[in-house]
């Protein structure tokens, strides 16, 4: 189908405006504004997937806000979407969707809910402008909006002082790092006088100025993409947050990890060398730290869930270590980038982060479930829930599987794309995530054996399954996740492939701009 | 449709899928081997330990902080570091930050 | 020399930022060092659009001249912008860790860790 250029500023206008229409809808009534929300973030999933479809039919798709006759782009921001682009897009909106969704019933008690949906919506509009953005700038200025927004929903509870020290620490860390990405931004525009992507990407001459801003670039979303030792932010603030603001957050920090991968493959896409070189390069460079990073990230992130009681703490540093596992696939493809076994790597790194977005999001659904019915967050203190809440418990199985990696499952497939692709780069790295992902599973074992299974404790003798409208929105990822399983092949071909496709083919996405006389 | 290719082998759910099935088929034949001797309601149902009096149910639990005790007292050397690395101290985070920016600076610059 | 001491100022400000942030134990010093860092980075676009001898880009008022370049002084507008709304953000929660912990200690605010 074929979608007008300007569906994509839409994209991110129809969250913005519905944030600031919120507060006025929820003067009307309550139950109107959430179905008001759910509108919105409804029609912007259809209006990401039409667009999905537009361009993976297409190619890239461009819309220059303000002057459109200038023959020397600098003063304007635009909008470049590619396949990678609309990847993490698709990953956000389902996420939010089903964030909001679920709020309707687990946020019934709480009051200022229409600063909350205003808020969501905000981080919505948020993210989205940070994968749709061709511009530092401007990307700069998305991922503030996305921090400022989500600092506010951790500490959404402000009666709990964790959610508040987790909130504070978030906005320092976050803050921090936009800075420096700022700082990055603020070196490449002295030198090339330009802050579009695509036009900084076809002059960029890797100068010194220029490592140094790839490495504070690199960091600083490194750093919000929650990479160890840079991690610890990501357990306070997902644990402490109610659920259905940790699945938001995980898209959140998606995105940023979303930037690290469009500033090395495009940004520098110029100074990487897309022939398989080992000698001392930047791609070996760069991939190596990566790699190196991915792995503690993976060792300490599961180490560290299998010490945890804390239901939320412990889901928050399992995804510590799916964000390992993406690195690593995409470190790898980094640093054997023009090899057969880079691109798997590559791709794997790829399809795993829509399959944890997914996985990690139903796990913090359910341990929202289990907050909701029982009003408890330790594990020491939970029991022998399987047999009051039996579907939320199928739920569970479904996401401890697939975010273990065992087969059939999503996690499964993406993870033997990235296994035996680092195999062939060094056999330690494939059998370093294999025994994390056996650990892993045995992490969320715990959870269940804690949680679900045992005796039935008399305090939990009179809990009731979750409302209908929570155990819908799990049983649709869940679906999605099953279907992800048994369909990998139709999901990298259509989606994954194409995403990968766009990254490593930068020249494309630069001559969109450049030559294409935008 | 259904086969990924990961270059040195690939994936089918599909073949997988048969195979559980199978093994489960096996798994229940095997099962009906058996004899059929539970009844309901009667003693059969309590838990017996070595003779032991039961416990109350919330002491029967396994707590999720005793799972693995093993396993964290093997590694205890790891979980020392581990633990004295996550302070909860937020200008230690931005330590790390800059430890790692420091890192990577002379990685990269040299 | 002297072109570069605005430069020097940039780094000393993201450098005592960045020591605020590390050592300072008050919660409103470790606010400080973020907005010092903020500071810094507003003065190093600042001058990166300036040349010499330069006037304020304003094009109706202009007596003829050099000006100096408006866009990173557009930049630096968002982004003090941005910095307000961060900054006022995070003394809010400084206010509510108050109510809570009775501590503005960042060593003593740490009931998350492990």
């Amino acid at each position: 189908m074929n979608m007008p250029d300007y569906t994509i500023p839409l994209v991110v206008a129809i969250p913005l405006l519905g944030a600031f229409l919120t507060p006025l809808v929820s003067r009307i009534n309550d139950k109107l504004r959430n179905v008001f929300v759910i509108i919105v973030l409804a029609l912007n999933a259809l209006l990401v997937f039409l667009l999905a479809s537009d361009i993976l039919t297409t190619g890239i798709k461009t819309y220059v806000f303000g002057a459109k006759d200038l023959t020397y782009p600098i003063v304007r921001i635009l909008f470049e979407v590619d396949a990678m682009s609309i990847f993490m897009a698709i990953i956000s909106s389902i996420l939010v969707l089903a964030a909001v969704t679920y709020s309707w019933a687990f946020m019934k008690e709480n009051t200022g809910l229409d600063k909350y949906y205003t808020l969501i919506l905000l981080l919505t509009a948020g993210m989205l402008g940070m994968v749709f953005t061709g511009d530092m700038f401007n990307f700069f200025v998305f991922l503030e909006i996305t921090s400022i927004a989500s600092c506010a929903l951790i500490a959404f509870w402000t009666d709990v002082g964790e959610s508040v020290e987790a909130g504070f620490k978030y906005i320092v860390i976050s803050a921090t790092g936009a800075l420096f990405v700022l700082f990055a931004v603020a070196l490449l525009y002295g030198q090339y006088n330009a802050l579009n992507i695509a036009q900084l990407s076809s002059v960029i001459q890797y100068t010194f100025l220029d490592k140094i801003a790839l490495v504070l670039l690199i960091v600083a979303l490194a750093m919000k993409a929650g990479i160890v030792p840079m991690h610890m932010w990501l357990p306070d603030s997902y644990g402490s947050a109610p659920s259905t603001i940790s699945i938001v957050l995980v898209s959140a920090t998606l995105a940023s990890l979303y930037g690290v991968l469009r500033v090395v493959f495009t940004l520098y896409g110029n100074a990487l060398s897309t022939i398989a070189n080992f000698d001392i390069s930047v791609n070996v460079f760069i991939g190596w730290f990566i790699v190196a990073l991915a792995v503690i990230s993976i060792i300490v992130g599961v180490t560290m869930a299998l010490i945890q009681s804390d239901f939320k703490r412990l889901i928050a540093y399992g995804a510590v270590a799916e964000i390992g596992y993406m690195f690593l696939g995409i470190g790898a493809g980094l640093t054997a980038l023009g090899t057969a076994y880079g691109r798997t790597a590559l791709n794997g790194g790829i399809f795993h982060i829509m399959n944890d977005a997914l996985d990690v999001g139903l796990l913090f659904l359910v341990a929202g479930a289990i907050y909701y019915a029982t009003r408890e967050r330790s594990l020491d203190r939970l029991g022998g829930l399987a047999r009051n809440m039996k579907y939320t418990t199928a739920f569970f199985i479904i996401g401890l599987l697939a975010v273990a990696g065992m087969p059939p499952l999503n996690g499964f497939a993406s993870k033997i794309l990235i296994y035996e692709s680092t195999f062939q780069l060094n056999p330690i790295l494939a059998i370093v995530a294999i025994l994390c992902s056996i650990l892993l599973l045995a992490v969320f074992v715990k959870v269940f054996h804690s949680a679900f299974m045992g005796p039935q404790l008399p305090k939990y003798k009179d809990v009731k399954e979750v409302p209908r409208s929570m155990l819908f929105v799990m049983g649709v990822i869940a679906c999605i996740i099953v279907f992800i399983g048994l369909f990998p092949e139709f999901v990298i071909n259509n989606v994954v492939e194409p995403a990968a496709n766009a990254l490593v083919g930068y020249s494309e996405y630069v001559s969109q701009v450049v030559a294409g006389g935008i | 449709m259904f086969t990924v290719e990961t270059g040195s082998g690939f994936w089918n759910p599909i073949i997988w899928a048969i195979a559980i099935f199978v093994a489960f088929l096996l798994i229940y034949i095997l099962r009906s081997f058996g004899k059929k001797e539970y009844k309901k309601d009667t003693e059969q149902i309590k838990s017996f330990l070595s003779g032991n009096p039961e416990y109350e149910k919330e002491k029967m639990h396994v707590k999720a902080s005793n799972l693995y005790w093993g396993f964290t007292t093997s590694l205890k050397g790891l979980y020392t570091i581990l633990r004295r690395m996550h302070t909860g101290n937020t200008s230690d985070y931005v330590l790390w930050f800059v430890i790692i920016l420091a890192i990577f600076l002379l990685i990269e610059v040299l | 020399m002297i072109y570069n001491i605005p430069y020097i100022a940039v780094a000393a400000l993201v450098l005592i930022g960045l020591y605020a942030l590390v050592f300072k134990r008050n919660l409103i010093k470790l606010v400080i060092g973020v907005v010092l860092i903020e500071s810094g980075v507003n003065l190093f676009l600042i001058i990166l659009g300036y040349r010499e001898e330069s006037i304020a880009p304003i094009y109706t008022s202009s007596p003829g001249g050099v000006m100096s370049f408006p866009v990173p002084q557009a930049l630096t507008l968002t982004s003090i912008v941005i910095g307000v709304a961060v900054i006022a953000l995070m003394l809010s929660l400084v206010i509510h860790i108050y109510r809570h912990y009775g501590t503005l200690d960042v060593r003593k605010v740490r009931r998350l860790k492990e």
